[in-house]
């Protein structure tokens, strides 16, 4: 199963992950390669199986909505990349 | 008496009779990690001798206080990926490198409030994500057998090389397909990846949240036992974590298997099976038979899928989870961003390596407009054929054995060019994480003087007969004193 190299730039910008040239190049033939072996799954007959996303069973889980005490706000600007003040500095989200 | 050489419970055993403290043990096991560690095994990414002495120290005031906390005064590795607050937390990534958690995971509280000593951070596959530690952004890890030449494993590499090559008496890693048992096999230790949910993953990093599961890694199984009954239970923190009480795992292992019901799934004996690593766990086979249990073939028709069902569901679940790397509230952020979005690809391109690109690339693909259906939800149905498979054997057997990896530790760089080749390491893992099941490796022997690893499988929640069934074979096995030739 080929994917092309218009398919790789579409995965790569909906994962807002940059690649170089190569590794664009190197994907491509690599995501092709292991999405064909992942392919075997065709061969079972599934129409009538339900999906299993998780084992356990446990639904949601609901908790009392109490007031506590959060994080300070220095320990959580500690591992900021830059901040200003109080407040984390981020580039222009607006161009 | 070589201090470093003894398991957790003769550790105990040693300070509770005041023959040694904790800050001597401590002390001997940083020294081994100083002389051997840094450019032979590297099994560390931080060592954290400051901290340890002072722990160590601590545990020593409680225990003449009267303390008898269950690890108090043991050293300890964690793998990078468990929050530990004040020290740097890495998840063997470059977008991680100088993060340092303003908390400790659950699990490392729970260690610590037990009484063990922190020596250190282990290496790991970058977010968990390969089956030989050569993906860790900084170094690979050594595996302690053979020539220095092979890998441990993973990923859960550096806490299985640093329990083989005794760096620690006993270490945490986690396990998403394999990365505790695989290790563990591969470097001759024994390693338990407990029941979805047994152990709290508030403060794991997370890479596949229906998969990941935290164990031990140790010398033998009633260490195993002991670490597992501290690390278990629920965490209001943690909505998966299971309610059901925790055993005393030690106190039932025993030696009699006596009306025990072994299975041995046959599709687990997979082609590309290295010989000396199927005739090691044939042979183990015998032993359950002289220790009395009851052994039969069983069949889990689906296990060949595993591999490609694991490879669609634990990429769409890491490409999730690692959305939240995006440079703003911590870690790695490109300086030269010109707007937000061009941050975002900046710091991700630039943070990531090879092996997580590639998976958040094929997650991404499986959960997108169009293949949704045909892989991402495929998947799931094979997996409820998996967990089908299992509850069947289980309605015959009381536990099942079988191979842990196909093969015994592999040379540095033989597979990391091949994704395809490094997957199949982890295909008799693999269905155990997608059924959400207690799995356990123990050494079984060794192949061209490589160790090679029994796997333990169980019903949900039943540790304990995992447990028992590992005990009683490694007591008449000879394998519990495995240890490698190091140089001194």
């Amino acid at each position: 199963m080929a994917i092309s190299r218009e398919q790789v730039e579409h995965v790569a910008h909906l994962a807002r992950l940059g690649l170089s040239e190569e590794e664009k190049d190197r994907l491509q033939q690599q995501l092709s390669q292991i999405l064909e072996a992942m392919r075997v799954i065709d061969r079972v007959d599934t129409s009538a199986i339900p999906p299993t996303a998780q084992v356990i069973p446990v639904q949601s889980v609901m908790r009392d909505d109490e007031v506590r005490p959060s994080s300070p706000v220095e320990d959580i600007l500690l591992n900021a990349p830059r901040r200003e003040g109080d407040f984390i500095r981020v580039p222009p989200v607006l161009e | 008496m070589d201090l470093t050489d003894l398991s957790v419970l003769e550790a105990l055993d040693v300070m509770r009779g005041g023959e040694c403290s904790s800050e001597e043990l401590t002390g001997a096991y940083l020294e081994r990690i100083e002389r051997m560690d840094r450019g032979l095994l590297q099994a560390f990414v931080t060592v954290t001798p400051e901290l340890a002495l002072q722990q160590a120290r601590a545990a020593d005031a409680r225990r003449r206080a009267g303390d008898e906390a269950p690890l108090l005064g043991v050293p300890m590795a964690l793998k990078d990926l468990v929050l530990t607050r004040g020290v740097r937390t890495t998840c063997s990534s470059r977008i991680l490198e100088q993060f340092t958690p303003i908390e400790d995971a659950t699990i490392t509280e729970k260690l610590y409030a037990a009484g063990a000593v922190l020596v250190g951070k282990t290496n790991m596959d970058e977010f968990a994500m390969g089956s030989s530690t050569e993906n860790s952004g900084f170094f690979p890890t050594r595996n302690p057998w053979g020539d220095l030449t092979r890998v441990p494993g993973g990923s859960s590499g550096g806490s299985a090389a640093a329990v083989a090559a005794r760096l620690a008496t006993f270490a945490i890693g986690s396990d998403t397909g394999g990365s505790i048992r695989q290790p563990a096999a591969l470097c001759g230790v024994v390693g338990l990846k407990p029941t979805y949910g047994r152990v709290s993953r508030y403060g794991l990093i997370a890479f596949a949240s229906s998969l990941d599961q935290l164990g031990p890694l140790t010398i033998d199984v009633a260490d195993c036992a002991l670490v597992t009954r501290v690390i278990s239970g629920h965490d209001p923190l943690d909505s998966t974590s299971l309610a059901a009480p925790v055993p005393d795992y030690q106190a039932q292992l025993g030696a009699d298997l006596r009306g025990l019901r072994i299975g041995v799934p046959k599709e687990y004996f997979v082609a590309g099976m290295e010989t000396g690593v199927e005739q090691a766990v044939r042979a183990s086979l015998d032993v359950f038979r002289d220790l009395g249990a009851e052994l039969g073939e069983v069949s889990l028709p689906h296990t060949d899928y595993g591999l490609s069902a694991y490879y669609i569901i634990a990429p769409a679940e890491c490409g999730a989870n690692l959305a939240r790397y995006d440079g703003v509230k911590y870690g790695y952020s490109a300086e030269d961003a010109e707007s937000m979005w061009d941050g975002y690809y900046k710091t991700r391109g630039r943070g990531f390596g090879p092996e997580v690109k590639r998976r958040i690339m094929l997650g991404t693909y499986a959960l997108s407009s169009g293949y949704y259906d045909a892989f991402y939800l495929k998947a799931q149905k094979i997996r409820t054929l998996i967990k089908q498979d299992f509850d069947a054997a289980f309605e015959r057997f009381d536990a099942l054995v079988a191979p842990v990896s196909p093969t015994v530790a592999f040379k540095l760089g033989e597979k990391i060019g091949d994704p395809l080749a490094m997957y199949l390491s982890d295909v008799c893992t693999i269905p155990i994480n997608l059924a959400g099941l207690p799995g356990l490796s123990l050494p079984c022997g060794l192949s061209d003087g490589l160790p090679v690893g029994l796997q333990v499988i169980g019903k949900p929640l039943d540790e304990v007969t995992v447990l028992r069934v590992a005990y009683a074979y490694e007591q008449v096995s000879g394998w519990r004193k495995l240890r490698p030739e190091l140089p001194a």
